[in-house]
């Protein structure tokens, strides 16, 4: 079952695969984080927020023909730009009319409950999703095809023309999308008066209560946030990746790993995350046979999560 | 206080069952007979799922494993060994339980929502193993010629009575779980696990009982969803769809009640396969978008399901009296007990978090029969105290002995055994229980059986004068009463010694003298207290001894006149003005 010693050849363009491709997983991972660090929501419809991503690309360059129009990689950047506020619109009025009006019925929830209903509610939000794009989009699998997804840049490492690494040009712009809005994020939550808001309402709710912030639109931006980082991750991996309403289950473990990985609540630990799992799974190509792809990564999630479930750069909280 | 309505649970489920059956043999249509079987199979799915997440509140996104584990178990003997299901369904459960226990023992360290997301990847990452290992479509053989000998059946009103027969046995399981020790400890781990475990419930072997039953009944659900439907595919078998189905009828018709996973899935599975019958050519996904709808629905308009929301809506309870004060009655003479051997000794024992030294080099004894005070300022290191007698922390350094046996390392509820009781800072009741069912918690560590349990917390709650509150639920106790329960709680199995962490926090004066009471009785019983308090005026009047700690160092200890008196103590903790008033 295991495939003979890879040449370095093949070694150089799993590892260049791996962080183009743990890049994307980066973002994915930092929307998913920046939703629990802040709200402390698990959030299960994550990677159905990353197939209404790809289903929008498709609309915007195909349905709508936009590339046809100004060409695929114009278009790849109106779509980027338009699912931005598209997105964190449609995520702060599920968070206006669902998530948020959890436990105002009845006061006797406690904290844990409460996030126990959110999270459950998110598997509802992600069933009603995936099934929904199945009732409108159908179920065959769909690929975009853009001039990046079918492109690629050579890199000659050693300088000698033996060696040759191939860098699809979709994966890479995917990842530079990824870390421009990671950097994004970063300043609008370390640089900005809203970043403090939102972390003074994560770090402790009522004090940032009692000093005037509002708790709950706090979370109903971050929840805004996190779909659209999430949908933008999903316009880039349409580029390369095809996909169909269940997409979301491929990448969804892909996302926890991350974040667990990077220290659930850390925000920019969760794209560290992210980079070293779509590494590992790169890598785990060049050992295992394709379809146990999946099975490890879910067993790298378990590893992590029983090994150290306070991750990389996250801090122990349980307290007696 | 569980036998009562058991009769009319049994009656109920005799009726429901005969009432399906009935329902059963009038359907001709073969389509409505697939449904009225696929309704008692994901009931059962509920129920495996309300038995372990619903009574231990560890909610489980991966019941699929168990379900898929069962049905690929069942089709695989079918098919490679060409054995019967009549014997194929219960190796499924065997299976399903032994995954349960494998699964338990790997995740239980997890908790929240940690444990939630491990559970979702368990069925996931089989669903690719199962891919990989060529079942993609596993048929189970057809076997016309002995028919009934193989489970094919060509009235398909057979598979529907299986199904309710498998649904009743499940029932019967619930209720037997719902009704004794085995639920009740799991409701108690659900509301507060600290507490449970300082209670003497043993969290993790009943975590481990319950997830075994819930991986049996969702590996018999399986099994026989695999010889309903004749073919298994990865997909539909471990596929998030079949986790989601258990939690969503439970949810939907109530957790924690035998009663909310049949109500969820005999409303649920009719409509959704109805409306995939009419709309599934147009609207593929309609099934998920039900599933989804509902479970939204329910959690926006009540939160309970439907069973808990329809109970409340019909059982009011009245409100009742409070519990009547103790009078200042004569003082028992405490000398009947005479203060003996060291039954607990600390020897240097430390304890750092991170860069704080929150014990450092703690040495004391506390002697038999002994009311011990432990006093100094906040964060001084007193519950920590507590908290690494009591298994809670495990200390860095040193050693605790209790009655010649060594305590560091042991289990909270192994040192509850032992004969180690105590109470909490704040107050951690089990909310949603009433205060018998409470306190009963608290003497399973030392009851035969269930009945015993309850006698022994009888005895506990007539000690304390609350017998009034028996059947009140614990969330509509007032403090003082909360105070009384956890004490009852913690004198229900009978300790030898008793710790008592702030146990006249927010109390009136009045009722403190009565707690003080209280306490000066169960030490002429013949209990030793530890007790931890900041309410100096009635600490000198209570106990006999004091040990005074600051910055996680014992600065003094000795009789209240001399401690009071102590000027590091006077320094750290009282402050001059204090001594005057205090000792007179």
């Amino acid at each position: 079952m295991l495939a003979a010693l890879p040449s370095l050849e093949t070694i150089l363009q799993t590892i260049a695969a791996g962080l183009l491709v743990g890049s994307t997983y980066g973002l994915m991972c930092v929307a998913l984080g920046l939703i629990f660090g802040i709200m402390r929501l698990i959030n299960f419809a994550q990677g159905d927020f990353l197939m209404a991503g790809m289903y929008f690309a498709s609309i915007v360059l195909t349905t709508l023909g936009l590339s046809g129009l100004i060409g695929g990689i114009p278009a790849l950047v109106v779509a980027v730009l338009l699912a931005i506020p598209l997105f964190m619109l449609v995520g702060v009025a599920l968070h206006w009319t669902l998530l948020g009006r959890i436990g105002r019925a009845s006061q006797a929830m406690t904290e844990g409950e409460l996030h126990q209903t959110q999270l459950i509610m998110t598997l509802g939000i992600s069933l009603i999703l995936a099934n929904g794009a199945l009732m409108v989009f159908g179920s065959t699998p769909v690929s975009l095809d853009t001039p990046l997804s079918t492109q690629a840049w050579v890199l000659d490492p050693f300088g000698e023309g033996e060696i040759l690494v191939f860098l699809n040009k979709g994966r890479v712009a995917a990842a530079a999308v990824a870390v421009a809005a990671t950097a994004g994020l970063y300043l609008l939550l370390n640089r900005t008066s809203l970043g403090r808001r939102l972390r003074a309402a994560a770090d402790n709710p009522l004090a940032a209560t009692y000093m005037g912030i509002d708790v709950t639109a706090s979370h109903r931006i971050t929840f805004g946030l996190g779909f659209a980082l999430t949908a933008v991750a999903g316009v880039m991996v349409a580029t390369f990746y095809p996909f169909q309403p269940y997409v979301g289950i491929d990448f969804v473990i892909v996302m926890y790993a991350g974040v667990v990985l990077g220290g659930m609540g850390s925000i920019i630990g969760s794209f560290w995350g992210g980079l070293i799992i779509g590494l590992v799974q790169q890598l785990s190509t060049l050992v295992l046979p394709t379809q146990l792809q999946g099975t490890t990564v879910f067993l790298v999630f378990l590893l992590i999560l029983l090994v150290g479930p306070q991750g990389l750069f996250g801090r122990s909280v349980e307290r007696a | 206080m569980f036998v009562g309505k058991l009769k009319t649970t049994y009656l109920l489920i005799a009726l429901l069952g005969a009432a399906y059956l009935l329902l059963i043999t009038i359907t001709s249509n073969s389509y409505y007979q697939l449904m009225l079987t696929l309704v008692p199979i994901w009931a059962v799915m509920g129920l495996s799922w309300n038995i372990f997440s619903g009574y231990s509140g560890l909610v489980s996104f991966g019941h699929a494993v168990f379900f898929g584990l069962g049905a690929y178990t069942t089709a695989i003997l079918a098919a490679e060994a060409g054995l019967t299901p009549w014997l194929g369904i219960p190796i499924a459960g065997l299976a399903g339980s032994l995954a349960g226990i494998l699964v338990g023992a790997i995740t239980f360290r997890l908790r929240g929502h940690y444990f939630s997301l491990a559970m979702l990847a368990y069925p996931l990452a089989l669903l690719h193993v199962f891919e990989w290992a060529g079942y993609q479509e596993l048929s189970v053989p057809m076997r016309r010629e002995s028919a009934a000998a193989f489970m094919q059946f060509s009235d398909q009103r057979w598979y529907a009575v299986i199904a309710l027969v498998l649904m009743i046995f499940a029932m019967l399981i619930s209720i037997r779980t719902e009704r004794s020790r085995f639920g009740f400890s799991l409701l108690s781990i659900k509301q507060n696990e600290l507490a449970a475990e300082a209670a003497g419930i043993d969290s993790f072997r009943w975590k481990l009982r319950a997830i075994a039953v819930s991986g049996a009944l969702a590996g018999a659900a399986g099994g026989l969803y695999a010889i309903v439907l004749l073919v298994v595919t990865p997909g539909t078998v471990f596929g998030l769809q079949a986790s989601a189905l258990a939690l969503i009828v439970t949810m939907f018709g109530g957790v924690g009640t035998v009663w909310g996973p049949v109500v969820g899935a005999a409303v649920l599975i009719p409509l959704s396969e109805v409306l995939h019958a009419e709309l599934g050519s147009v609207l593929p996904g309609i099934q998920g978008v039900v599933f989804g709808a509902a479970i939204i629905l329910v959690i926006m308009t009540m939160p309970q399901g439907i069973v808990w929301a329809v109970r409340d809506r019909f059982v009011k309870r009245a409100r009742r009296q409070g519990v009547a004060l103790l009078a200042a009655g004569p003082e028992p003479a405490a000398s009947l007990h005479p203060i003996g051997e060291p039954i607990m000794t600390l020897e240097g024992v430390s304890r750092h978090f991170g860069g704080v030294r929150a014990l450092t080099d703690v040495s004391m004894t506390v002697n038999r029969g002994e009311i011990l005070g432990i006093i100094g300022p906040n964060g001084a290191g007193k519950t920590t105290l507590f908290n690494n007698i009591n298994g809670l922390i495990i200390p860095d350094h040193g050693s605790i002995h209790f009655l010649g046996k060594p305590l560091q390392r042991q289990r909270p509820n192994r040192i509850c055994a032992l004969g180690i009781g105590r109470t909490f800072q704040v107050a951690r009741p089990f909310p949603r229980m009433t205060l018998l069912e409470n306190v009963t918690v608290g003497a399973y560590v030392k009851a035969a059986s269930d009945e015993e349990a309850v006698a022994l917390a009888r005895g506990a709650i007539a000690r304390l004068g609350l017998e009034s509150q028996e059947e009140t639920l614990a969330s509509e106790l007032t403090n003082y009463e909360l105070r009384l329960m956890e004490l009852a709680r913690a004198i229900a199995s009978d300790p030898v010694l008793l710790m008592l962490d702030e146990p006249f926090a927010g109390l009136a004066s009045t009722e403190v003298a009565s707690f003080m009471s209280l306490i000066r009785r169960l030490r002429a019983d013949g209990v030793t207290i530890v007790i931890i308090e900041h309410t100096m005026y009635a600490m000198v009047k209570l106990v006999d001894r004091f040990v005074v700690l600051d910055h996680g160092v014992v600065i003094a200890s000795g009789t209240p006149d001399t401690v009071v008196k102590d000027e590091r103590v006077v320094k750290a903790y009282l402050g001059d003005k204090w001594v005057a008033d205090a000792v007179d």
